[in-house]
């Protein structure tokens, strides 16, 4: 059983990676990775919230909806369940680090409309995960999504001062260095 | 045989050292004029204590020290004072100090020197005095103020004095004519800086290609106990004291640490010659063996001058040729700096006049883009990472450079010599160092100014309440006065009327 | 009741709905007084930025109060002492993007100190009263002067002196504040012999 949780976070942290290989959550992908503090600071959001969405979602699927036989509901319930752990994060954010609120601030509500929150959720219970193979699958992907930001920031400090051309500068090299990272991460394909 | 190690890096750039007859010194002719800018060393300018029209003798303080991290100024010669003004003085900027300017009468007369008769008998703090007012500064180059080195008090102590004479810079050979020439001093120097700063183990350290110099070391180092004359193979830049602790004792000084930190001292050949001047025959430091150098001087060689002489008049001591001379440098060819008027003087840190031709040391490439072959970092002795550095210098990324350690860099060249596109790698790393340390002195003085704001905005605040508060106690004591009837006013016109009534009763 | 809700799919959904957003918004409630934050600690790190001149170019009477707007959303380049160090560092701060200095507030100039030519100081203690770091020393029908290393060249006291006896000096220059200034990077057009030829079709 350890074995199959471990196979399901690689699976979703490198082979199956959010942003590079499922491209979900591309906008706070390319909104927030110009530094490298505010990229740490959002993947810990991320992290934070993706991982208590999905569980409650997945509790609110099974505990809510099926009972009920509300289970058409369920991108309207998860859209509000996610709504709210974001409002809460923000709160939380807010009170503990003014400068990240003041940074993320705009990305915050971002998260509530990121798609691989959203996606989580939904991918959760098209493949009829159980409660821990949720949280697994939760905390895989946002620590993907934390990995490709964390190494996109990096690369993205170091293109705005080096000698790019000046049709490129900007969002371009940043596309096109993205591309490639998506090159190489499809390569973990078959890895489990 | 002690065990030597290596540094990272380093390159070898040819030598070029026996066109100036290293071993040989002859005195520089006297000048009819020298000019001694106040700030020979790092730190505080002195204070110039005469003035004009004053009549100096040879080793007579003419400025003071001014605070702690200063150095004082002596004559070299006798003479009269002509001037106290801004001068072109030897540096980078091109821009003048204020100088002290004697016309020298000839006759080379002396203040009476007392030295000190058992220097063993006296304390540190009285040895170290004499040094500071010996105006005694790094003479190797760098011109820190000698006495405060000595007086570094970290905990461990000194347990290693190394003399520095490696001299791994192209063309200089000041160091190796002096330790030549003058070893029994050096040692008698050495003896003094290890007794004031109580180290067991003292290292003269010579690179491999001055023979003649190790050969005059090993046999003056005899008469110290516990010295030592360590060589190792040539490598620009062994002579860096981080550099040179690191290869005789395999130890690294900490990241913007000094080697005080380590429990070393590095001092210069020169140097401990001239402690041991400043207390055996109680001279204050006024001359300076100088290498004047390059293919445009018919007598390239080593001079001994006097502090003051305007570079021309040694330049022209060894048959100058303006014409074929490309520029003037003051300094080595990797570490100093063009010099614009020649009229600029010799200071203490003048170890070297270089006057190349133009084919001798050709005019800088033009640069090109940076490739990131990463050559510049093989070739830094600090382990650093100049490519990093560049793009941060360019970008003028402060908190990048901090991180990347821009302040460990030594700015000894490595990596501009070694640079395929020919890129000026050093003077992005200055021009960093100059505005990261200006930013730093301007955070401290609009960190003063906030706090002294606000604490005028609070004494401003106690002024007011202090005002309501004294109308508030003068509305209270009228309003308990009205309501009592206890009213002063009331009670002195009754007692004036009833001193009337009772002075009108007795009449 | 709770027949006709579980009786009826539509009504079940909405109730099922609204029972959700009743409890996440008592949750949510209850996150706001407990997380509830005083104050904004943003803008004392802004005013550490600011070069604390209080010469109130800005617009605004003094260096907090400028941060405070910035901390509420003010743009960041109205600042003429700070210059485009402060401006950069702002925007390094704020994760915005750094604009030039706004010239309807000034421009960047060298910074000054303020001095007093004693021979015509007539001793009002106008000047005292104007400076926002007290760096002038004096008092009535004595002597003024002024501290330089406390003076920060707002030039606020230069208005209200009546003998007009103020001047303001610079503060750098000089050998002991110069530093190598960045190589320009140009890649020199002249290489090879195309280039100069294209140069000179150029001209």
């Amino acid at each position: 059983m350890l074995g199959d949780f471990a196979v399901l976070l690689i699976a979703a942290v490198l082979v199956n990676n959010f942003v590079l290989v499922q491209f979900l959550g591309l906008c706070p992908f390319m909104g927030v990775s110009n530094k490298l503090d505010t990229a740490i600071g959002m993947s810990a959001a991320t992290t934070f919230v993706l991982t208590l969405a999905s569980v409650c979602s997945f509790l609110t699927y099974r505990y809510l909806l099926e009972p009920l036989d509300l289970t058409y509901l369920r991108t309207l319930s998860f859209i509000l369940v996610i709504a709210v752990v974001v409002q809460f994060t923000e709160m939380v954010v807010r009170k503990t680090s003014p400068l990240l609120h003041r940074v993320l601030g705009v990305y915050l509500p971002l998260i509530t409309t990121n798609c691989a929150v959203l996606g989580v959720a939904l991918l959760n219970i098209n493949q009829a995960h159980n409660f821990m193979e949720s949280l697994i699958y939760g905390l895989g992907a946002a620590l993907g999504f934390s990995l490709v930001l964390v190494l996109f920031a990096a690369m993205r400090e170091r293109l705005v001062v080096a000698d790019v051309p000046e049709s490129f500068q900007g969002a371009a090299i940043g596309m096109i260095t993205a591309g490639l990272a998506s090159l190489a991460f499809m390569g973990f394909a078959g890895l489990v | 045989m002690r065990q030597i190690f290596d540094i990272h890096g380093g390159i070898h750039p040819p030598e070029r050292k026996d066109m100036s007859n290293p071993g040989w010194v002859s005195d520089s002719d006297m000048p009819s004029k020298l000019v001694l800018p106040v700030t020979q060393h790092i730190g505080a300018p002195a204070r110039p204590i005469v003035e004009v029209g004053d009549t100096v003798l040879g080793g007579q303080m003419i400025a003071e020290a001014q605070g702690p991290v200063s150095v004082p100024v002596h004559a070299p010669s006798s003479g009269t004072v002509t001037a106290i003004e801004a001068r072109a003085v030897p540096h980078a900027s091109g821009l003048t100090d204020t100088c002290i300017e004697i016309s020298l009468d000839g006759k080379d007369e002396w203040v009476s020197c007392q030295g000190l008769d058992n220097w063993r008998d006296e304390t540190k703090a009285a040895l170290l005095e004499r040094v500071r007012l010996a105006g005694i500064a790094g003479l190797g180059g760098a011109g820190f103020p000698t006495a405060i080195k000595l007086a570094s008090d970290r905990e461990m102590g000194i347990h290693t004095l190394i003399i520095n004479g490696t001299e791994c810079e192209p063309y200089i050979t000041a160091d190796d004519t002096v330790m030549q020439r003058f070893a029994q001093q050096i040692v008698e120097g050495a003896e003094i800086l290890g007794h004031m700063v109580g180290a067991e183990t003292v290292l003269f350290a010579v690179e491999d290609n001055k023979p003649e110099a190790v050969e005059a070391m090993r046999q003056a180092a005899e008469a110290l106990a516990g010295a030592e004359v360590v060589t190792f193979p040539t490598k620009y830049p062994s002579g860096g004291e981080k550099q040179l602790i690191e290869i005789l004792l395999n130890a690294q000084v900490p990241s913007g640490g000094i080697p005080a930190d380590i429990g070393v001292l590095c001092q210069n050949p020169s140097t401990a010659i001239a402690v041991r001047d400043a207390l055996i025959d109680g001279k204050p430091v006024t001359h300076r063996i100088t290498t004047v150098t390059g293919m445009s001087l018919k007598n390239p060689g080593n001079r001994r001058v006097m502090l003051g002489t305007p570079i021309r008049e040694l330049l022209d001591t060894a048959g100058f040729n303006a014409d074929t001379a490309d520029r003037v440098i003051h300094g080595g060819p990797m570490m100093g700096f063009a010099v614009t008027d020649l009229n600029m003087p010799v200071v203490k840190i003048t170890n070297c006049v270089l006057a190349p031709t133009r084919s001798e040391i050709p005019p800088p490439q033009p640069q090109q883009a940076c490739i990131r072959c990463g050559m510049c970092a093989e070739a830094c002795p600090a382990s650093l990472l100049p490519q990093q550095l560049y793009w941060y210098a360019r970008a003028k990324d402060q908190d990048q450079l901090e991180r990347h350690n821009l302040m460990d860099c030594i700015e000894c060249g490595a990596c501009a010599y070694v640079c395929p596109s020919h890129i000026p790698l050093v003077q992005y790393y200055r021009s960093a160092k100059g505005s990261i340390r200006e930013a730093t002195k301007e955070k401290v003085r609009s960190d003063n100014s906030r706090v002294r704001f606000e604490a005028r905005q609070e004494r401003l605040e106690r002024e007011l309440a202090a005002r309501e508060a004294k109308r508030a106690a003068r509305k209270a004591a009228a309003e308990a006065r009205a309501q009592s009837g206890d009213d002063p006013v009331q009670a002195a016109i009754e007692r004036a009327k009833a001193k009337k009534a009772k002075q009108e009763a007795e009449q | 009741m709770l027949d006709v809700i579980f009786g009826n799919p539509i009504l079940l959904a909405l109730a099922a709905l609204v029972g959700m957003a009743i409890a996440f918004g008592a949750l949510l409630g209850f996150a706001a007084v407990r997380f509830e934050v005083e104050g904004n600690p943003l803008s004392d790190q802004i005013n550490a930025i600011l070069p604390q001149t209080q010469c109130g170019q800005c617009g605004y009477p003094g260096c907090r109060p400028y941060a405070e707007a910035i901390a509420d959303g003010d743009s960041i380049n109205k600042c003429p002492p700070g210059g485009e160090d402060t401006i950069h560092a702002l925007a390094n701060l704020l994760d915005v993007e750094p604009e030039p200095l706004d010239a309807e507030h000034g421009v960047e100039a060298e910074p000054t100190v303020a001095y007093i030519r004693e021979d015509e100081c007539i001793g009002c203690t106008k000047c005292i009263q104007a400076c926002p770091v007290d760096a002038i020393l004096g008092a009535a029908k004595l002597m003024h002067t002024v501290i330089v290393d406390e003076c920060t060249g707002c030039d606020l006291c230069v208005e209200p002196c009546p003998v007009d006896c103020i001047d303001m000096i610079p503060r750098k220059g000089g050998i002991q504040h110069w530093y190598w200034p960045l190589p320009d990077g140009q890649t020199r057009d002249n290489l090879i012999a195309t280039d100069r030829s294209s140069q000179q079709a150029a001209a």
